[in-house]
């Protein structure tokens, strides 16, 4: 044991006493508590640029962009945020859709409405009002490709991710999780690059802008018709599988995105 | 009384390791040990924790009064599990996604309660800091082993960089599925503790009580 330390340098009361008790309490309380929110309000900045960072690069990824040779920073001056009320399709101004926070929008009670058990296909609850959509225009400014984020519960978990559609607005892009806590080696292959490249070039709808996508056990024949509308499913995860076709199912129906891709189809036409 | 420096540091790996040994912070091995990037994060975290919040119960070890030491020590411990947290969220944010609530939860891990409260309560701070260094290395050693085994096995890969190729990217391994799921982490803690206690008898624990076999009652027939 090491010699006690004289105690008057702190307080003349001693060690076991109420009174320094009380003190030691204080003063331990004040030190943590500036510590812990020193280290806080200093790092939010970073943390958040951290956040922003990862969701564009999530966008980006999925856009396809990279594959044409483009870096990152060229990529992302060809995309440009909107935020869309869902129910209605329209873009909307005043919500910055940068530090939107899609995981809490669809929790939020006052922006979102609750779904029924019938019209929740996805999993997901309540649906939020608004959610950002990232557009990729061309020289003139013309749409050429359009990225949403879609969610829905797979087997454990929700799982969060990008849509990418081609400028048809019917072909797919890409398709990219980037959240989610499936079963590794089974469901978490929903990340698997492999996998993921089976989606460019599907195609969502029929002709008659009816939604048509379908995840399936059976080995897809090529010379179908459907064969545009089929992906081969997960080995070992068919509720993760199901759960990823009911949320596309979800998104692109009249309770998801459907108001806001029909007016951009009239607005081209 | 004089202190060893080196002693204190390298004991906690392999004589008298955290896991091995007093078989303290197991949930947490489990939980982070199937990519190594998330591993060795997980390992500098609780290393930084264990290290500096011995030194700080240390320093005021004289001044606690003992009614309230085990408060003040989770004081110390939470506020410094914070401030680690906050600065994974700032400069390793891809790995604290992955990390998600494991570094939080160096709260309740037992190695750095253990170590405040049966070495730092008692020595001086540098003697306390390396305590918690040593510690937190000789967790550290263990977790990187189990995590070598997980990831290289479990997917065929190091760090992310594949090793071996995968049977699904055309290559000749099979990854191990069971290697990815937490229980795995339980039987390669257990086969390690086998080994290191086979290596070094001194390790195994005398029996606590020896069950009695009571002699069958004679049954009137």
């Amino acid at each position: 044991m090491s010699a006690p330390e004289p105690d008057s340098a702190v307080s003349a009361a001693p060690v076991e006493s109420g009174s320094r008790t009380l003190l030691v309490t204080l003063v331990l309380c004040l030190v943590c508590s500036v510590v812990v929110a020193g280290a806080a309000v200093l790092l939010r900045p970073i943390q958040e640029t951290n956040q922003k960072a990862d969701l564009i690069r999530n966008v980006i990824a999925v856009s396809g962009l990279l594959k044409e040779g483009l870096t990152e920073e060229q990529a992302l001056k060809r995309i440009e945020a909107r935020m869309v009320e869902l129910a209605t399709g329209d873009e909307v101004t005043g919500i910055d859709p940068d530090t939107f926070n899609i995981v809490k929008a669809g929790k939020d009670p006052e922006n979102s409405t609750e779904l029924t058990r019938r019209e929740d296909m996805a999993g997901i609850r309540r649906e939020p009002r608004y959610l950002p959509v990232y557009r990729i225009v061309g020289a003139n400014g013309e749409l050429k490709r359009l990225i949403l984020p879609v969610y829905g519960y797979g087997l454990w978990s929700t799982m969060y991710g990008f849509l990418a559609l081609e400028e048809d607005l019917r072909t797919v892009q890409g398709l990219r999780f980037y959240q989610h806590a499936e079963t590794p080696g089974l469901g978490g292959e929903v990340d698997n690059p492999k996998w993921r490249a089976q989606w460019t070039g599907k195609v969502l709808f029929d002709e008659n802008w009816k939604v048509q996508v379908e995840i399936t056990k059976v080995a897809i024949d090529s010379s179908t018709p459907d064969a545009q509308h089929q992906v081969d499913a997960l080995a070992g995860a068919t509720i993760t599988s199901r759960g990823v076709e009911n949320l596309l199912k979800f998104w692109l129906s009249d309770k998801g995105y459907g108001p806001y891709l029909s007016r951009l189809r009239h607005e081209r036409s | 009384m004089s202190y060893p420096h080196k002693k204190i540091i390298l004991d906690p790996i392999v004589d008298n390791n955290p896991v091995i040994l007093q078989v303290l912070g197991i949930c947490s091995a489990l939980a982070v040990t199937s990519k190594l990037s998330t591993t060795i994060t997980m390992c500098i975290a609780l290393t930084v924790v264990t290290a500096c919040s011995n030194a700080a119960i240390s320093l005021v070890r004289n001044h606690t009064p003992s009614s309230i030491r085990i408060i003040v020590q989770m004081t110390i411990i939470s506020s410094l599990v914070i401030v680690t947290d906050q600065f994974i969220k700032a400069y390793a944010f891809t790995i604290s996604k992955d990390l998600s609530v494991f570094v939080g939860l160096i709260i309740t891990n037992c190695i750095v309660m253990g170590r405040a409260e049966a070495y730092a309560m008692k020595h001086p701070p540098l003697p306390s800091f390396l305590d918690g260094l040593g510690n937190g290395l000789g967790y550290s050693a263990l977790l990187l082993v189990v995590g070598i085994i997980r990831e290289l096995l479990g997917s065929g890969s190091l760090f992310g960089y594949p090793i071996l190729p995968l049977d699904r990217d055309g290559g000749w391994y099979v990854p191990n599925g069971l290697l990815l799921l937490p229980p795995s982490a339980f039987f390669l803690i257990g086969v390690i503790i086998w080994v290191v206690r086979s290596w070094k008898p001194a390790q195994v624990e005398q029996p606590e009580y020896k069950i009695y076999h009571a002699p069958r009652p004679e049954v009137a027939s």
